[in-house]
């Protein structure tokens, strides 16, 4: 078992390391994300899954620097193409954003402009990055990704506004304007949570063919352990601004290494789910981002919590072959009893 | 023994102007019809916009039904005017969505819950109120000590079980929850839907329960219905709807589910509905599902199936069978 290391991977095309992110609001310093690590390879797919107020989409916009008036990051780099984007000059950060890493948001009517055509909209963002093209060569390539993301007759679909289209279209337009540059990287978070399940299965499908054609490395934001299972090779698990897990998708579904994570899978029904037994739900509620817990922020929910827990942050443990737990109770010293990773036999 | 139902819904319709065209209406819920036992949780699914919840709120008459009868507990409560609801609404409670939306932000806990109490006149004393507030409080797990608080002071989680108390307070035979846990983490949901089971079981009360999310139905569900445009497609017992599923809309449905199993979810070959949901305005004639069927037949073009039973109660509209 390694102790908490400096990993350098080489393949890694956005490296974020050690980021702490806060809000600074007149009820007090909200700590969203607290000393996040974490690495994207090329053309992969990595989920990154959390409740409400776990951090995960905070870690996201910071990346990007998207934090609004009140946030900022206090401390942390993020390595994108050898460069570390929270101490780059703003405009070298302005031709990141957009053109080499793109975003698509949960809301789209929000994200999208009522007034302005979409066809308008996409081409906005092709001419803020390749300011000199033709008024004809960016229609057609407007028109090419209006096509690319699936939506009918878009010739007629140039000039319709947002209103016009249907939750799920204008998630596609979305799309076709964070693919307008073709990034290197995508952020999506939560592009599905406000669609319904037969649309979400269409834009899931969309954005793993778009994957497979282009390798568009892909950081995938969802509270949807479902949408992870069926997208994504690699996920994180973050709660209370940290990351309480990593691993490869098939560990982390078969052997979690967290309670949080063993929490979490266990409260959504599967289809085999026994009806006369209750649901097993994850007691309390998440912690205070003002005042978060000194130990592990999962600590005071959970069923295997020692004194150590509430008291200090437990290490980052490796606990398998790219499989990474947060938890105390992986320690060489911790107790067998009460360990769910403490097996009969002493083996972990 | 003969079922005993404790709400009939019959033939129900429920339309909406169109303003700016007096002609077209929105067909928000076309022709609906099913019963639900006492004690037992009825289950409605179906994609935003098929009428779920316009259904559920006609039900418990915040709005006046076009056509049809809604009898709760033997009694035609379909066209009753308003003061003569009062004793509806003793008996059927609703849960909204929207934990948010849904509490006076400036009332207290204890005034949100002792409300119904004093509005149907159930309890004869303040200090019998208040007993019954701190009763609630207690069997939806929040402390006392909140009575005081308001709503802006709690989790989602917690907003949730204030609405619970609330709904149960006056001892309703029937309750209506519309989409009571979508708005939660899934941590939080597992706790509303443990505590909605627990009273089934404790006070034997009856649900209708609206979702969009079909595995949770079907767990907490004894019987679901399918809505799509309107109008419910598939009625079935709740264990039947993964096992035999007739429909090609509730097919498609169960397989646009995420599976949370990776090895399982790379399996994956039945094909999800294309398309989108059509208008309700001009909804498509015969069988509504015929644009985005991929079974679709000439005859589903033209005659509209009706809900017919395969056996075993699995009722289900569709010209395939």
């Amino acid at each position: 078992m390694a102790m908490e290391t400096e990993r350098k991977d080489a393949a890694a095309i956005l490296s974020v390391e050690h980021l702490s992110t806060s809000f600074f609001t007149s009820n007090g310093r909200v700590n969203a994300v607290r000393d996040v690590s974490f690495s994207l390879r090329q053309g992969e797919m990595l989920g990154i899954v959390g409740e409400s107020g776990s951090g995960k989409t905070v870690s996201s916009l910071s990346i990007l620097q998207l934090l609004g008036g009140s946030g900022r990051i206090t401390d942390g780099k993020i390595i994108f193409d050898g460069t570390d984007l929270v101490s780059a000059p703003k405009k070298q950060l302005r031709n990141v954003r957009g053109a080499r890493i793109a975003m698509v948001f949960q809301d789209p009517m929000s994200s999208l402009n009522p007034l302005m055509p979409v066809g308008k909209q996409i081409g906005e963002m092709i001419k803020t990055h390749q300011p000199k093209i033709k008024a004809d060569e960016l229609r057609s390539e407007v028109l090419r990704l209006l096509g690319l993301v699936h939506i009918p007759e878009p010739e007629k679909r140039y000039h319709s506004y947002p209103h016009e289209f249907s939750g799920g279209m204008r998630q596609r337009v979305m799309i076709a304007i964070a693919l307008a540059c073709k990034p290197d990287v995508l952020i999506a978070d939560e592009p599905t949570t406000a669609l319904d399940v037969t649309i979400q299965d269409q834009i899931l499908k969309l954005l793993r063919s778009l994957r497979d054609e282009f390798q568009t490395s892909v950081i995938f934001i969802t509270h949807d352990l479902g949408v992870v299972a069926e997208l994504c090779s690699r996920v994180i698990v973050m709660y209370g601004g940290k990351i309480m897990e990593e691993a490869l998708v098939d560990d982390l579904y078969e052997n979690p290494a967290h309670p949080y994570t063993m929490g979490l899978l266990a409260s959504v029904p599967n289809v085999a789910q026994d009806k006369q037994k209750r649901l097993q739900s994850i007691p309390g509620s998440p912690p205070d981002m003002i005042r978060p817990p000194a130990g592990c922020p999962f600590a005071p929910r959970c069923s295997y919590a020692r004194n150590i827990c509430g008291a200090q942050e437990a290490p980052r443990i490796q606990v398998g072959e790219s499989h990474f737990s947060r938890c105390w109770l992986w320690v060489p010293e911790a107790p067998a009893e009460n360990n769910p990773f403490r097996k009969a036999g002493g083996e972990a | 023994m003969e079922k005993q139902y404790m709400l009939e819904v019959k033939n129900l319709v429920k339309h909406f102007p169109v303003s700016g065209n007096k002609h077209a209406v929105v067909h928000a819920v076309e022709d609906v019809s099913f019963r639900v036992e006492k004690g037992k949780i009825f289950g409605l699914v179906g994609e935003s916009g098929c009428g779920k919840s316009t259904c559920a709120r006609t039900i418990i008459r915040i709005y006046q039904p076009t056509a049809g009868n809604i009898i709760v507990d033997g009694e035609d409560v379909s066209y009753k005017k308003n003061r003569e609801l009062q004793a509806l609404r003793r008996k059927m409670q609703m849960i909204f969505q929207d934990p948010y939306a849904s509490l006076n932000a400036r009332m207290t806990v204890h005034d949100i819950i002792a409300e119904p109490l004093r509005a149907h006149k159930v309890a004869s004393s303040r200090q019998e109120v208040s007993e019954r507030v701190y009763d609630m409080l207690d069997k939806v797990g929040l402390s006392h000590e909140h009575a005081n608080r308001y709503a802006h002071e709690f989790s989602g989680g917690q907003r949730q079980r204030i609405g619970v108390a609330r709904a149960l307070v006056i001892e309703p035979e029937i309750v209506i929850c519309d989409e009571p846990i979508s708005a939660l983490d899934v941590s939080i949901q597992a706790q509303v839907v443990n505590l909605l089971k627990d009273f089934q079981y404790e006070r034997g009360l009856t649900y209708l329960f609206i979702a969009h999310d079909l595995s949770m139905v079907r767990y907490v569900s004894d019987e679901i219905g399918v809505m799509y445009l309107g109008q419910l497609v598939e009625i079935c017992a709740a264990a039947e709807i993964y096992e035999h599923p007739l429909h090609p809309y509730t097919k498609g449905l169960l397989a646009a589910i995420p599976i949370p199993v990776p090895k399982l979810a790379r399996q994956k070959v039945v094909s999800s509905i294309e398309g989108d949901i059509p208008s309700p305005i001009s909804p498509p004639p015969g069988c509504h599902f015929h644009t985005r069927c991929p079974y679709a037949k000439p005859i589903c073009r033209e005659q509209e199936p009706e809900l017919r039973d395969m056996g075993g109660g699995h009722q289900v509209a569709c010209h395939l069978y």
